[in-house]
């Protein structure tokens, strides 16, 4: 089996190791680089717990070889935060959006892309663009408000706060 | 799950990955959106010894209008297709499919290409391209040729692609005036592969009979299938007639050959056809008018 020096930009930081060919980007971002926000639900592309943002766009990184990504920018839960919470953190604290938390990681990577292409997303958008991660806690009602407040404070960082 | 042991080569150029798959031969997977590979590698239905990694291949990501048809490059993206405004306005069948491909994460990733080489008849766009009456460029090292969709598919995950070729381009002819495609699918939950979906696209004559139609059904067949008697019972007939829209579909549901399985019985299935083909075809003409 071939092995590969991998270089893969996480969050703003460079991490670089030999793997082997088969090593999928999720078992490498958790293993390899310890950041075990990203979480691993049903290893079977169907849940998005795994979801991240490679180059823009949100992915299930259970399936995709870490070899793959390497010279991408990868972005993580881990990421998120800025200083602060990031809104669409601060909407699932505020609006209940979560309960065991194990879909929240997932969930707030694919709603960043979902608000970035999409600022002011009805609420049949938002449920459209979640559609590929699973909660089997929330309903999803509570999840879709965290979303939508996220949104209403990213347009209007005033109205939101007050 | 952990996929088996495989060499990894990432081309650069198209050349490359055939030269690649000319020596490794039948030991090679090509690896596009691998949405449907990776959870087969991970499963180990699949072990492939060598994975040729065509992402690398940008010049193969493209959607344009060139005279007469929509060229689709392979490792154009399913979002690609979502986000495309020629394919919104003028492409409704593609545009209804692009939309219940599985979920948003797998469409951010997964190619028209890889979607059409992988032959499965569970995949939507089989029927979407066999209702086109689409056009496959496959590339390999005797050069270029093109294949037509209604040989392409040739069994359960087998296609007219030979080993040492790549598809290249899926070509869909411009539809014309007083033309219109649907695509209805039922699914348990969203994102996933259809209990039953028809692709048609149809033209109307001017006294608005049906001058010509095209029917592809999804996952009732152990190969991807047009629909050839439903479209013999739409052709020719006025499909605003009830009679003419249930003997189309009664056609669908008797030619299909569903499977019974988690997603319902073959009893079942076949009324789903009957019920979908009616519908698709309702709304392609809507369309046409
Ligand atoms: C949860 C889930 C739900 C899904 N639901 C649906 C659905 O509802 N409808 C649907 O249509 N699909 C569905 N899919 C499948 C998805 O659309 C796949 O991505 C698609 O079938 C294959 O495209 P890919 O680019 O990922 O190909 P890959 O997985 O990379 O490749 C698939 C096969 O095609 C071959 N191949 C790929 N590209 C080429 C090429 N250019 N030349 C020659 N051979 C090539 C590969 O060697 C491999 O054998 C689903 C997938 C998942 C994970
Ligand atoms: S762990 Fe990746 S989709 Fe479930
Ligand atoms: S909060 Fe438990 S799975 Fe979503």
């Amino acid at each position: 089996m071939s092995q590969h020096n991998v270089s893969i930009n996480i969050n703003g930081t460079e991490h670089s190791h030999d793997v082997d060919a088969r090593l999928l980007l999720v078992h490498y971002i958790r293993e390899n680089c310890d950041l075990t926000g990203t979480h691993i639900g049903c290893d079977s592309t169907s849940c998005g717990a795994c979801t991240v943002i490679v180059d823009g766009r949100a992915i299930k990184s259970c399936t995709m070889f870490a070899v793959q990504a390497s010279g991408k920018e990868v972005e993580t839960i881990e990421g998120v935060a800025d200083g602060g919470l990031h809104p669409i953190q601060e909407g699932f604290w505020e609006m209940h959006g979560l309960q065991c938390g194990y879909c929240t990681p997932g969930m707030i990577m694919c709603a960043k892309t979902l608000l970035e292409k999409n600022p002011d997303p009805t609420e049949e958008e938002i449920r459209w663009g979640i559609s590929g991660n699973l909660c089997r806690c929330t309903g999803y009602n509570k999840i879709v408000e965290a979303i939508q407040y996220a949104a209403e404070k990213i347009n209007q960082p005033e109205a939101a706060s007050a | 799950m952990i996929p088996g042991k495989f060499d990894y080569y990432a081309p650069t150029s198209v050349d490359e990955a055939i030269d690649m798959l000319v020596t490794h031969g039948s030991e090679a997977k090509i690896l596009a959106g691998g949405q449907s590979l990776i959870p087969a590698m991970r499963y180990r239905l699949a072990v492939p010894e060598v994975l040729i990694d065509i992402n690398g291949l940008t010049d193969l990501n493209y959607l344009k209008q060139v005279n007469g048809h929509l060229a689709i490059g392979a490792m154009c993206r399913e979002v690609d297709l979502e986000e495309s405004d020629v394919v919104q306005s003028q492409y409704h069948l593609l545009a209804d499919a692009a939309e219940v491909i599985a979920d948003p994460l797998v469409r951010n990733q997964a190619t028209v290409g890889g979607n059409i080489a992988h032959a499965d008849p569970a995949n939507d766009h089989p029927a979407v391209m066999l209702a086109y009456d689409a056009t496959v460029v496959a590339k390999g090292p005797s050069g270029e040729r093109t294949i037509p969709i209604d040989s392409f598919f040739t069994d359960l995950f087998e296609s007219a692609l030979s080993e040492q070729e790549l598809l290249t381009e899926i070509r869909i002819p411009t539809p014309g005036a007083n033309s219109g495609g649907a695509y209805v699918k039922l699914e348990r939950k969203v994102g996933d592969y259809a209990i039953g979906a028809v692709a048609v696209q149809l033209t109307l004559a001017a006294d608005g009979t049906v001058a010509a139609a095209r029917i592809g059904l999804t996952n009732v067949y152990y190969m991807p299938m047009r629909a050839t008697g439903a479209e013999a019972a739409l052709i020719g007939q006025d499909p605003s007639d009830e009679a003419v829209l249930e003997a189309a579909g009664i056609a669908a549901a008797a030619e299909c050959d569903p499977s019974a399985d988690l997603r319902g019985s073959a009893a079942y299935k076949r009324d789903v056809i009957r019920t979908l083909a009616k519908r698709a075809i309702t709304k392609a003409v809507e369309r046409a008018r």
